[in-house]
């Protein structure tokens, strides 16, 4: 169905590529879009899709970190996109994950912001044009007119505040229609909030949209809804372009296996598979519940045994992270926990600790380490506070525990030796190490605790693929020679499958299923998507 | 040249090079408006000594991460309080300072605790809210000098009033106590050892405390609460100590500030001396997460010698109303404003 310019389609990418200081997250991407396709573009976290949706909208982030290499063609004709506002003008609309609404204005005045129907009034006509007043049935009409087709039938001159959010989605989506050059609409996730019947709800808008010859490029992780709405599917994998298919081709297992499919690399470990179901537990997680913001856990059961590395995987959003905070009392959690048969207490971070649990959370710099202190204090802060230990009296009274400097002193420098952390010396401020060195001085003072389970939460993220490595080799150095037993969350399957001897997989804050790292990807993928094979094997 | 300032100012920060100069600017002009130089430094040596301790008192506030005690006015009152009543008990030199110190020490206290009661509630507005809370008890306690018995004919107003003065005299009574503790006259000029020696025996048990385990646990709270909260810390305990040894160290402050002007002054008077303990501490290098007793040292002897050396200066330079008080005005709030600046925008 060619367009007015010849050109079949709508918007074309062409070798679309770029690179975050040096870091390359897309390597030429192709994509072709015609007119009233609906395109879903699935991948892992970290894919790059969203970079791909960022370079399309012009958000600010590309161009100051250096723009993008490839062509976009609008209609054929190519066309740069350096602001929101050219995109805006292209008639590109995006519909966030995050609502970007206000609460305070009603339906109408939240689709109609900034592009309000105005008419005039005495005074505009004798002062200036900027005094025009609102043309409210107008708008409202429009607006209304937007709703319908979408099929919603609520007031529009409700405030959005109070309304249930997957209202607030289809009020984003009726802003973005309502922009007469609506060429390209761009849905970011958008059935990640919704209810299974908002989001049926939603996916028939779309069609409906598609129909009326808007084209639309679809970002989710629920592959079962790629399967009932996408024309095309492209999969994204690690910033290449690794599957381009037809709906016809497309099967749910297809998609999962290209989404997860890598080169597995196993690191050396020891009897690995050999840890079998007689060694004992040593924690017992007891229908667990987490409320954290965004990474809720609702009821997991999970037994860890003694000595093993477990990795708990998962997309972003889906809870996997709420685990290891929820049983160190950082977020409100309820259920049970046990630890060698004893009952652990919750939401008390102190108890944890002297439990023998140690955590080295996923938010290095907001919760893992004082910046404005010296690498010392940092490792040795936590063990000073809860185990008493590094203290010397003052004049010999009891009483009174002041830091032993000494101690301390040694102690650190040990492990900047043993850990190879990279620093001008002991004193040097936390804020000024490289993020891997960050992690290792996390790890380190959670060493210093000597617990009997370390929890690991994305331990590589935002470090560079040499330090990456070293992190790695240091769980399983630990786990092998001390036999710690080691929790790993993190959001890069190819690295849980590398080093873990289970791989436990959350998906809407339950336990999915628990994989082994030689596990399929077909199973990897369709359990991280909730959809697990009925055969799945299930090795607790 | 351009390396040396550069290097200077990373080193020390803006307010400290640039108060700097100011200073060594004022001190030239001095020299040529040929004023006595050696008695402006000497007036200098007795206001740093005087305010010493208040600026001391930020140290502990700051660390634990409520910022800059902009209540301290709540403390001072406390100092002041016990330093009428050792006068109502009609006592005498180092006796009745040290009473008044005893006294004000649980009062300071109580009104910290209770304070900081309030300050964990408003977490990040702790300066505001600071400001506020010091404005309004220093008012509530205008109606409470007024209301309170004391008897002592030195301390209520003349003629049968009721209620205590605006400024009560302490000589004859502890004024000077500290100042003239083996003081050493220099060329005519009295320079106060025994303030420093207090004031050094003070930075020394804050330190001393700040290197105990409770110490260290404040100061992780104060750099990073969550961090402190996921190792079993309890940040709200380590807020309400370091405000109340804040208060303490105001309490204390007051009077030796007391004894060294030689007056007790009530009323409206503490309502914007946090301020100058404040501006002190920041011009020392101290931001409003950040402070050490190094910061405390050099700020006070920054700025309390800009203060009393710009009076004389400027006024011999443009001998036009109060151009000086218009100049401390300025850098004070000026201090003040460029750290806030500073918090938001760091890093």
């Amino acid at each position: 169905m060619p367009n007015e310019n010849g050109a079949q389609y709508v918007l074309e990418l062409r070798n679309i590529e770029k690179e975050y200081s040096g870091n390359r997250v897309l390597n030429g991407i192709n994509l072709k879009l015609k007119p009233g396709e609906i395109h879903a573009l699935v991948g892992e976290n970290g894919a790059g899709k969203s970079t791909l949706m960022n370079i399309i909208f012009g958000m600010p982030v590309i161009q100051n970190t250096g723009g993008y290499k490839g062509e976009i063609l609008l209609d054929g004709e190519p066309i740069e996109i350096k602001t929101p506002n050219d995109a805006i003008n292209y008639g590109i609309g995006m519909v966030h994950q995050e609502f970007m609404l206000m609460s305070g204005f009603t339906i109408t005045e939240n689709i109609k912001l900034n592009r309000e129907i105005l008419k005039d009034n005495a005074i505009s006509k004798v002062l200036s044009p900027l005094l025009k007043t609102l043309d409210i049935p107008a708008m409202r009409k429009d607006a209304n007119k937007a709703l319908k087709e979408l099929g919603m039938t609520v007031d529009d001159w409700l405030p959005v505040a109070g309304l249930p959010v997957g209202y607030m989605q289809f009020v984003e989506i009726a802003r973005e229609i309502d922009k007469e050059n609506m060429k390209v609409l761009v849905f970011d996730e958008p059935t990640a909030v919704l209810a299974e019947s908002e989001a049926e709800k939603l996916l028939q808008a779309m069609k409906g949209l598609a129909a009326k010859g808007i084209s639309i490029i679809f970002i989710t992780h629920r592959l079962d809804e790629v399967i009932a709405v996408a024309d095309n599917i492209t999969v994204l994998r690690d910033g290449e372009q690794v599957g381009a298919m037809t709906r016809e081709e497309a099967t749910l297992e297809k998609i999962a296996q290209l989404m997860v499919g890598r080169k597995i690399e196993r690191l050396e470990k020891v009897s690995s598979t050999e840890k079998s179901e007689e060694t004992e537990n040593i924690l017992s997680i007891k229908n667990l519940h987490v409320h954290m913001p965004g990474e809720t856990i609702k009821g997991v059961n999970l037994d860890i045994k003694k000595g093993e590395i477990i990795g708990i995987g998962g997309l972003a959003g889906q809870g996997k992270v709420g685990l290891a905070n929820g049983i160190m009392g950082l977020f409100h959690s309820t259920g049970e926990v046990y630890k060698d048969g004893k009952l652990i207490e919750l939401n008390n971070p102190r108890k944890s600790i002297e439990n023998k649990l140690a955590f080295v959370s996923e938010d290095r710099r907001g919760i893992g380490l004082l910046l404005d202190n010296s690498i010392e204090t940092n490792i040795v802060m936590t063990s000073m506070q809860i185990q008493d230990k590094f203290l010397k009296p003052l004049l010999g009274i009891k009483a009174f525990k002041m830091m032993d400097n000494k101690e301390i002193r040694e102690h650190a420098e040990k492990y900047i030796k043993d850990l190879d952390i990279r620093c001008t010396g002991p004193t040097q401020y936390t804020r000024r190490l490289s993020g891997g060195n960050q992690q290792k001085v996390c790890i380190a003072r959670a060493l210093t605790l000597e617990p009997d389970i370390l929890f690991v939460s994305e331990p590589t993220r935002g470090i560079d693929i040499g330090a990456k490595k070293l992190v790695l080799d240091l769980l399983v150095k630990l786990n092998v020679e001390h036999g710690m037993t080691i929790v790993m969350t993190s959001s890069e399957l190819g690295e849980l499958r590398s080093v873990c001897d289970r791989i436990a997989l959350i998906y809407d804050g339950k336990l999915q299923g628990i994989l082994k790292p030689q596990d399929s990807d077909i199973d990897y993928g369709l359990m991280m998507a909730g959809k697990p094979r009925t055969q799945a094997k299930e090795v607790i | 040249m351009k390396n040396l300032w550069k290097r200077s100012v990373d080193r020390f920060g803006h307010p400290k090079v640039y108060c700097t100069l100011f200073l060594m600017l004022l001190l030239v002009t001095a020299f040529f408006l040929k004023q006595n130089i050696i008695g402006l430094i000497a007036t200098s040596f007795v206001r740093i000594a005087q305010n010493s301790v208040l600026v001391l008192a930020m140290v502990p506030c700051i660390i634990s991460g409520s910022g800059p005690n902009f209540a301290l006015s709540i403390g001072m009152i406390c100092g002041a309080l016990a330093g009428c009543i050792s006068i109502e008990l009609d006592m005498m030199g180092m006796p009745a300072f040290l009473t008044a110190i005893s006294l004000s020490i649980p009062i300071a206290v109580i009104a910290g605790l209770l304070y900081s009661v309030l300050q964990n509630r408003v977490k990040g507005d702790e300066m505001t809210v600071g400001t506020y809370m010091g404005y309004s008890i220093v008012s509530l306690m205008c109606i409470g000098w007024l209301i309170i018995p004391f008897k002592s004919p030195e301390m209520i107003w003349a003629i049968g009033g009721k209620g205590l003065r605006n400024t009560i005299a302490l000589s004859g009574r502890y004024d000077k106590v500290l100042d003239k503790l083996g003081n050493i006259t220099f060329m005519g000029n009295v320079i106060p050892i025994g303030t420093f020696i207090f004031f050094g025996i003070c930075c020394f048990l804050v330190w001393l405390f700040l290197k105990s385990k409770t110490g260290a646990a404040m100061l992780a709270a104060g750099d990073n609460p969550k961090f402190a909260a996921a190792s079993g810390i309890n940040v709200d305990k380590q807020r309400t100590i370091g405000t109340v040894l804040s208060m303490v160290l105001g309490a204390i402050g007051i009077l030796v500030y007391a004894q060294s002007y030689g007056f007790i002054q009530l009323y409206t008077a503490p309502l914007y001396m946090p301020f100058l303990a404040i501006s002190a501490i920041l011009i020392g290098g101290a931001s409003i997460k950040k402070a050490s007793i190094g910061n405390v040292i050099s700020g006070v002897i920054i700025f309390q010698a800009l203060l009393s050396i710009s009076l004389p200066v400027i006024n011999g330079l443009l001998p036009v109303g109060n151009l000086s008080e218009v100049i401390r005005i300025i850098v004070q709030n000026g201090v003040i404003l460029y750290a806030l600046t500073k918090a938001g925008g760091a890093e």
